[in-house]
C-alpha cells in the first residue's frame, strides 16, 4: 500500500524543482526511488514483511484451515495438527483467528492512515501556506488542541456513543483524531517551501491556492506525505488493536486486539494459555516492525543526510 | 512576560474548546439525546430508575430550549462541579466516584511518566555521547525494537510471568487486605500491587525520549560552542551535561504533555489487565455498562490533566530557555 502512494507521486513529481534543493531522489539520479528503498537492508525486510502480511490477508480462506469467526470446536483444545495453535475457550480455531486477523488491521492502517493524512495534508498544507493569516490562526490553534488532547480517550468516548460498531466507525475514529502532529508536521515543511521560485510563478500564471498547494508544491514533498502516512498508518493499526482490546472492536470480525480482548477477558493468562496471549501480540509486533523498517527507508529517500550515513 | 500570557490564553482557549466538545460529543446522534440515551439502557435493562433519567437530564442540561440555552446550562452544572450520577455506582455523584479512582491514575502515571523522563533523558544523552559506538546502537536499536511492541501485551506477558509464573507480584487490585489510608502495610500493598502496571508502561514510555534527546543532542554536539568548550580543555562530563545535554533538554520539555497523553492511554489499557483501580478501570465499567455521565466526566478530567500539564511544561520552558520568551514578544 506505501509502494502505490510513492509511485503515484514519483511520476508527478517535477524533476527540475526537485534538483533545484537536493531533496527528494532526482538529485542521486543515478537511482530511482524504488532502487533506494530496496537497497537498505531494513527497508527491504519491511517491504518483503508487509507483501507477506498482505498475501495472508488477501488469501485468508485458503491459507487458513477454518472460517476465523467459526467457534464450533471443543475449547482448549491443545497444539496439534488440526489446530496449530489449539482453541480459545470459546471453541475458536486461534490460527484461523490468526490469518483472519490480518484483514482487519491491514484494512485498519490503510484507511485510517488514509483518513488521517488526507485531513493532516489539507489543515497543515493549507494553514503553512496561509502563514500569518486568520485562516492560519484558526487552523493552528485546532490542531494544537487536537496534538494536547490524548486520543485514545477521546477515541474511547466517540465509538462508546455509536450505536453501529464497526470497521468503518473505527476508520472514521482513528482518522479525525489523530492526524494533529502530521498537520503540524506539514505546516512547517510547506512555510519552508513557499516563497520559492516556482511558487511565485505559479502564483504570477494565475493559478489558485488550491492548484498551488496541492498540485505544484505537495509533489515536491512525496516522500515526507508517504512518510507521513506509513507513520498514520502504524499508529491506525496500534489504535484498533488497543479499541478492540477493550471491547470496542468489529463484533462481526475478528482482529488481533479482539483476540487479546477475549484472551484476557476469559482469564487465559491465569491458566497458563501462552499461545492464545503470545500469538496475536507478536504477530501485531511484527505488522508494525515491518511499517517501522518502510519508514526507515522512506526517511532516506526525504533525508540525503541519511543515506550518505549507511 | 507576552510569552507567558500567550501561554496562559492558550490553556484557557484549549480547555474551553475541550469543554465544548464534551457538550457536543453526545449531541452528534440525531434526537433527543437524553431520549436515546435513556432509550438504550431501557433496551438493555428493562427497569430503569426515573431519577437515574433525571440524572441523565442533569447531565445533559435543561433538554428543552435550543441548544445555546442548553449549553448555558451546561456551563452553569460544570461550573457548580455538578457532573450528573454515575449508573455504576447508582446514587453516587460521579465526582465521588473519580474522587476514589484519581489518586490511584495519579500515582501511577506521575511516577511513571517522571521516572520515564528521567530514563529516557539519561539513556539518550549518554547514547549521543557516546554516539556510534555499542552502546548507542543497543539503545537505538532496542528502543526501535520495543516500540513496536503494544504495551497492553507486554502487560499481559508481565502479569504472566511475574503474577502467575514466578509470583512474586500480586496479579489483581491496589491493595488486598490493609485499610486505605497512610499506615505502612496499606502503602506497601498498594506498591506492590503497582510495581506491575508501572514496570508494563515504563518499558515503552522512555523510548520518545531516548530517541528525541539522542537526536537533539548529536545535533548540539556538532555546534561551534561544543567546539569552544572542548578547544578551553573543559573536562569531557561538563561539556557532555553542562553544555550539551542542558541544551538538547529544552525540546524534550515542550514534549511533555503528549508524552503525559500516550502513558495516560497507556494506562486505561493496563489498568484493565491489571484490575487496578483507577481511572482506566473506571473508563472500562463505564464503557461496558454504558455509563454516559462516568464516561465523559472521565473524558473531561483526563483533557483538563493533560492541559494542566501542558500548560507547566510551557511556562517552565518559557523560564528555562529566554530565547522562547524573546521571539514571541
Amino acid at each position: 500500500m506505501t509502494a502505490g502512494i510513492v509511485q503515484t507521486g514519483s511520476e508527478e513529481r517535477p524533476g527540475d524543482a526537485t534538483d533545484e534543493r537536493g531533496e527528494g531522489d532526482a538529485g542521486y539520479s543515478q537511482q530511482r526511488w524504488w532502487q533506494l528503498l530496496w537497497s537498505n537492508t531494513k527497508a527491504r525486510v519491511g517491504i518483503i514483511l508487509l507483501l507477506a502480511f498482505i498475501l495472508i490477508a488477501t488469501f485468508a480462506p485458503l491459507i487458513a484451515p477454518y472460517e476465523g469467526t467459526r467457534s464450533d470446536f471443543d475449547a482448549l483444545l491443545p497444539v496439534s495438527g488440526d489446530h496449530l495453535l489449539g482453541t480459545t475457550s470459546q471453541g475458536a480455531d486461534i490460527f484461523s483467528q490468526l490469518v483472519y486477523g490480518s484483514r482487519v488491521s491491514l484494512l485498519v492502517g490503510l484507511f485510517g492512515g488514509l483518513v488521517s493524512t488526507a485531513i493532516a495534508l489539507v489543515i497543515g498544507m493549507w494553514s503553512g501556506y496561509k502563514e500569518g493569516t486568520v485562516i492560519d490562526d484558526i487552523l493552528s490553534f485546532i490542531t494544537n488542541v487536537a496534538i494536547v488532547v490524548p486520543v485514545l480517550p477521546l477515541m474511547i468516548v466517540l465509538i462508546a456513543y455509536s450505536e453501529v460498531r464497526g470497521i468503518p466507525l473505527i476508520v472514521f475514529v482513528i482518522g479525525i483524531t489523530s492526524w494533529a502532529g502530521h498537520a503540524r508536521a506539514k505546516r512547517s515543511q510547506i512555510i519552508t517551501l513557499r516563497n520559492r521560485d516556482f511558487v511565485t510563478a505559479a502564483k504570477f500564471a494565475g493559478e489558485g491556492s488550491g492548484r498551488i498547494i496541492f498540485r505544484e508544491i505537495m509533489p515536491s514533498m512525496t516522500s515526507l506525505v508517504a512518510a507521513g502516512f506509513v507513520g498514520a498508518s502504524t499508529g491506525a493499526i496500534g489504535a484498533e488493536a488497543g479499541l478492540s482490546f477493550l471491547g470496542l472492536g468489529d463484533p462481526n470480525s475478528i482482529s488481533w486486539g479482539t483476540m487479546l480482548y477475549q484472551a484476557d477477558s476469559q482469564g487465559a493468562v491465569g491458566q497458563g494459555l501462552w499461545a492464545w496471549v503470545l500469538a496475536p501480540g507478536l504477530i501485531l509486533a511484527l505488522l508494525i516492525t515491518s511499517l517501522t523498517f518502510i519508514n526507515f527507508g522512506v526517511d532516506l529517500l526525504s533525508n540525503p543526510h541519511l543515506r550518505e550515513d549507511s | 512576560m507576552r510569552y507567558f500570557v500567550r501561554k496562559i490564553a492558550f490553556f484557557l482557549a484549549t480547555l474551553w474548546a475541550a469543554i465544548t466538545l464534551n457538550f457536543i460529543i453526545p449531541r452528534l446522534q440525531p434526537g433527543d439525546p437524553a431520549e436515546v440515551m435513556v432509550q438504550k439502557l431501557a433496551g438493555k435493562d428493562a427497569q430503569l430508575n426515573p431519577a437515574a433519567v433525571q440524572a441523565m437530564r442533569a447531565m445533559l442540561g435543561a433538554p428543552d430550549g435550543n441548544l445555546f440555552t442548553q449549553y448555558v446550562s451546561y456551563l452553569g452544572a460544570l461550573a457548580h462541579g455538578d457532573f450528573g450520577i454515575s449508573y455504576t455506582y447508582y446514587p453516587y455523584p460521579v465526582t465521588e466516584v473519580i474522587g476514589q479512582a484519581l489518586p490511584w491514575t495519579l500515582v501511577l502515571v506521575g511516577v511513571t511518566q517522571i521516572l520515564a523522563f528521567v530514563i529516557g533523558i539519561t539513556l539518550g544523552a549518554y547514547a549521543a555521547w557516546r554516539r556510534n559506538t555499542r552502546f548507542d546502537s543497543i539503545v537505538t536499536l532496542g528502543s526501535t525494537f520495543i516500540g513496536t511492541l503494544p504495551s497492553f501485551w507486554i502487560a499481559l506477558l508481565l502479569l504472566f510471568v511475574f503474577g502467575y509464573t514466578v509470583g512474586w507480584f500480586p496479579t489483581s487490585g491496589g491493595y488486598s487486605a490493609s485499610t486505605p489510608g497512610f499506615n505502612g502495610p496499606f502503602i506497601t500493598e498498594a506498591v506492590s500491587h503497582s510495581f506491575l502496571p508501572a514496570l508494563s508502561l515504563l518499558i515503552t514510555a522512555p523510548i520518545g525520549w531516548i530517541l528525541g534527546m539522542r537526536n537533539t543532542m548529536v545535533m548540539n554536539l556538532g555546534e561551534d560552542y561544543i567546539r569552544l568548550a572542548k578547544a578551553k580543555g573543559l573536562p569531557d562530563r561538563v561539556v557532555a551535561l553542562r553544555y550539551a545535554a542542558r541544551n538538547a533538554l529544552l525540546p524534550s520539555v515542550t514534549g511533555f504533555a503528549i508524552a503525559l497523553g500516550g502513558v495516560l492511554g497507556g494506562s486505561i489499557l493496563v489498568e484493565q489487565i491489571y484490575d487496578y483501580p483507577g481511572m482506566g478501570r473506571l473508563m472500562g465499567e463505564a464503557i461496558g455498562n454504558r455509563d454516559f455521565p462516568l464516561l465523559q466526566t472521565l473524558l473531561l478530567f483526563i483533557i483538563v490533566g493533560v492541559l494542566l500539564a501542558n500548560l507547566v511544561a510551557d511556562l517552565l520552558y518559557g523560564v528555562l530557555d529566554p530565547r522562547a520568551r524573546r521571539a514571541q514578544s
